[in-house]
């Protein structure tokens, strides 16, 4: 990894400039991308995209001058314009609609970390409006540049990889535009047009593959996916003294339980899976987890909507072949993107076996999923929570001073701002908000969304967090906050390298992390390390004593949601 | 921009050398008939064209809670459930651009070693905006006096609103200086932040020339080029009725304003300003957000192609038999 530029020198460079500005307005045109070690994704490999059948693979590196672009590319490419000009009403009204007001602007992380005006939402669409009205409006190709137009050529596709790599389909745009107009749909379709030419990146296309191969992007085997679990059940022993051995592909059950493969892998995302383990055990829940549909997450959102089709019909498939009642989602951002905007479209009906989703503990039937019949388990905890199911002890989380950072999907695609907030009241004492611009609907991506938390992209990566990491650098100085928690396994894997950067000493965690910390579960031992294995700064009392212990607990009940609001 | 310019100036050069080499007819009947026709059939035909694209996916923005769980408040309006919700998100987001209020400015500022991104809410977009845009259907309001016999009686109503402050003869109307003062504001804005200079095009400037085209003319026709309103009318009914008569006695000054509308009629169909029509069709802002409710249609939906159970386990048997994963199939069975 090449070395990262100093916090000062990174804020300086973010300052905008705009290279060959003219009165005339398309100036940009003139500036090309250039690609340099760090600044652009791999490759995605020839073999993953020929056996993922995707069209037109071949060897190509950003750096070279020619990218061998198949015969008749311009071709390929104006027809699949075309294609989904047809197919989406969104694309056809957002290439149209736009007054180039730029509200938009400084909204994108993007453009904020680098400064780059390609990196304005409203330029980003730009790149791709401009061909469209060549191609498909008769004033474009009358006026020519006058009119915003230009010709498809080699170094127009560059930059469209580029750009359209560096836009992490957030949609904090959209919220501000007065047209709705949202970039991830652009993004999307950008990208989808220029896989028609082969053209992707190695850390989308690899986890792709893998997903569709062996259930999960990481490509764990079955056997090996469930000794990974058998290890983290081995610690949760260790930590709490009870054992637990959860169900694999077990038919019968009531829930089938998907989360993504990125938190049985990883730090700090195994914690999390711990967490959810620990709960459900105290729950006596029926559920099973599944080797097969092992992957929440999904890829192929970022590839094109067959794709994610494709990746999705699993979680139903193996619904069905399991018969269980309903699904139970993990925590996770585009995942939840994928399950609440698209499933039922794509791939629903949900099979025949499944009914609206009930809690089996506090009898709350979940009616706003009763057709997608999916819950997320925010909302799952939540309840439970509200009707005082779970016993908690949130002192053992008196340590952290956490504050929360809402995932893009979940945010701007769902609408989940209250269900984790209220789970995190009632796990620990110390809550922070985040400066009000930088949370909730209006919150900042970690800036390695959709695809792009690849290690050869790390400066970018860092700028495009500068709005996260600086909002969290904020509440630390100002509230000592030492822990970010979020709902999302990409966030776990890529706010802990932001945060050392950004604001170093705060660490990051799951929700259900800090559930199963605070958690009670019968027949545990006292507790005195958390689910890291790092000592507890309060720890449990030894026992004998359980009246005191109660009386505790319900203390700690009376002192949390105390909250502090910073705006 | 200067483009632009050139292109509106030729417009009042073209039209009032035009009207005075006796091209009346032209630049008075025929030129605008031919506006609003090409302004009903353009944003018609651009409409349906919207309209016939499927809209494939339920892809609203969420500015809000969710409806969820029965004790947490939903946001009706930023997250609305149903199409009560969606027609209020709408109404609100036509009427008095909602999304835009949210605007915030982003700056990165340092504070001793530590570089700082300051926001701060930024309205001046907004309220310049709404301001525009509704003295523009003030003005617009104002001259169905021309269009309608006899004058509807809320004509006069809003006449005596626009002109309370009264200084003068004749009336002098508020939206007049509003409407001029709100486009100076959008053109200077252009012109004067770096980000927006850069992205604008030849497309953004020339409606704002055309509409101070239009402003200024029309201002110089109430004001100052006096012209007989009389024969004016006689004129205006004359087209709508369709039933053209050309009076005598109207300016060259009304040739120009006429010509600067009937361009503006008919540049918009085929450019941004189907804004106006087009907001309505925004995916991300009329659905409603009740998508694991109520499944969504999409009318080009492909046939499922996915790797199934049975091709997964075939490949994985042995090692799934091995860590003892129940099996659909025994590893025996396939021999």
């Amino acid at each position: 990894m090449a070395k990262l530029p100093s916090l000062q020198e990174l804020a300086k460079s973010s300052l905008p400039r705009f290279p060959g500005a003219t009165l005339e307005g398309v100036g940009w045109m003139r500036t090309k991308p250039v690609f340099t070690p760090g600044s652009y994704c791999y490759p995605a490999k020839l073999e993953t995209m020929q056996k993922l059948g995707m069209p037109n693979p071949h060897e190509w590196s950003p750096e070279d001058e020619d990218w061998n672009l198949p015969q008749g590319w311009e071709k390929i490419i104006h027809n699949a314009f075309a294609d989904r000009l047809k197919k989406y009403r969104s694309l056809r009204l957002f290439m149209d609609i736009c007054v180039r007001c730029g509200a938009c602007a400084d909204k994108c992380h993007f453009f904020l970390g680098t400064g780059d005006p390609k990196n304005m939402p409203v330029l980003r669409a730009e790149l791709l409006r401009s061909v469209y009205r060549k191609d498909f409006t008769t004033a474009g190709r009358l006026l020519g540049k006058v009119g915003g137009s230009r010709a498809l050529d080699p170094s127009v596709i560059k930059e469209w990889f580029s750009y359209f790599y560096q836009c992490t389909e957030c949609r904090r745009c959209s919220l501000f535009c007065p047209y709705g107009i949202d970039t991830a749909e652009i993004t999307m379709i950008a990208r989808e047009l220029l896989h028609e030419v082969g053209l992707g990146i190695h850390w989308i296309m690899d986890p792709v593959s893998n997903c569709n191969r062996t259930g999960n992007h990481l490509g764990i085997q079955p056997q090996a996916f469930k000794e990974i679990v058998e290890f983290l059940c081995e610690d949760i022993e260790t930590i709490t003294g009870i054992n637990i051995t959860p169900p694999f592909n077990e038919k019968g059950h009531e829930i089938l339980f998907i989360t993504p493969s990125g938190d049985v892998f990883a730090e700090p995302g195994i914690y999390t899976f711990m967490g959810y383990l620990m709960l459900f055990h105290e729950l006596g829940l029926d559920y099973t987890l599944s080797t097969y549909a092992s992957e929440g997450g999904n890829f192929g959102l970022f590839t094109s909507s067959e794709m994610m089709k494709k990746i999705n019909a699993k979680m139903y498939a193996e619904a069905e072949r399991l018969g269980v009642k309903w699904i139970l989602g993990g925590e996770c951002g585009h995942m939840w993107r994928v399950i609440h905007q698209y499933m039922d479209t794509v791939n629903g009906p949900a099979p025949k076996n499944m009914v609206t989703p009930v809690s089996p503990i506090t009898g709350t039937k979940f009616d706003y999923a009763s057709s997608t019949k999916m819950i997320h388990i925010a909302e799952f905890t939540a309840d439970l929570i509200k009707h005082d199911k779970l016993n908690l002890k949130p002192s053992r989380n008196d340590h952290l001073t956490v504050t929360f950072h809402d995932s893009c999907n979940p945010a701007r695609a769902m609408g989940m701002l209250e269900e984790p907030r209220e789970v995190l009241r009632a796990v620990c004492n110390n809550f922070v908000e985040m400066p009000a611009n930088t949370i909730r609907e209006q919150t900042f991506c970690c800036g390695s969304g959709s695809g792009l938390n690849t290690e050869e992209i790390m400066e970018l990566r860092m700028r495009a967090g500068l709005p996260r990491g600086n909002a969290l650098r904020h509440v630390q100085l100002k509230h000592g906050v030492n822990a970010m928690a979020c709902v999302c396994a990409i966030d776990r894997a890529t706010l802990p390298p932001l945060a050392d950067y950004w604001a170093p000493g705060v660490t990051v965690t799951g929700l259900h992390e800090l559930v199963a910390n605070a958690l009670v579960m019968k027949g545990e031992i006292p507790r005195t390390m958390d689910l890291r294995q790092e000592d507890l700064e309060y720890p449990d009392e030894v026992p004998d004593d359980e009246a005191a212990e109660n009386a505790a607990g319900s203390d700690d009940r009376g002192k949390a949601g105390q909250e502090v609001q910073d705006v | 921009m200067a483009f632009s310019l050139m292109m509106a100036l030729s417009i009042a050069v073209i039209a009032g050398v035009g009207a005075g080499l006796g091209l009346e007819y032209f630049f008075g009947i025929v030129l605008p008939l031919a506006a609003v026709l090409v302004f009903i059939a353009g944003v018609v035909w651009r409409v349906i064209g919207w309209a016939r694209a499927p809209v494939p996916f339920s892809i609203a923005t969420t500015g809000g809670q969710q409806k969820s769980l029965p004790w947490i408040k939903p946001a009706c309006l930023d997250a609305p459930y149903t199409s009560v919700g969606v027609i209020g998100r709408m109404v609100l987001e036509a009427v008095t651009f909602r999304s835009l209020f949210r605007n915030t400015a982003a700056e990165m500022r340092g504070e001793g070693d530590e570089p700082r991104l300051i926001y701060w809410s930024s309205k001046w977009l907004w309220a310049f905006g709404l301001l525009f845009h509704a003295a523009f259907f003030l003005v617009l309001f104002r001259h169905f006096r021309f269009f309608l016999e006899p004058v509807p009686f809320f004509i006069p109503w809003i006449e005596n609103l626009d002109g309370l402050m009264q200084f003068g003869v004749p009336r002098f109307f508020m939206s007049d200086a509003l409407l001029l003062a709100a486009v100076l504001f959008l053109l200077l804005r252009r012109l004067k932040d770096p980000k927006l200079r850069y992205i604008s095009l030849p497309a953004d400037y020339f409606p704002l020339f055309v509409l101070l085209g239009i402003i200024i003319s029309g201002i110089a026709l109430r004001y100052f080029a006096k012209s007989d309103v009389a024969s004016i009318k006689v004129l205006t009914m004359g087209l709508v009725t369709l039933n053209p008569v050309l009076p005598e006695g109207v300016g060259t000054t009304f040739f120009v304003h006429l010509t600067f509308v009937s361009v503006l009629l008919i540049y918009l169909p085929f450019s941004k300003l189907m804004h106006m029509a087009g907001i309505f069709f925004s995916p991300t802002r009329n659905m409603p957000c009740n998508t694991r409710q109520y499944r969504h249609i999409n009318p080009w939906n492909p046939p499922k192609k996915y790797r199934t159970y049975a091709e997964y386990e075939d490949e994985f048997r042995e090692v799934m038999a091995e860590a003892g994963l129940p099996l659909e199939k025994q590893p025996e069975e396939e021999k």
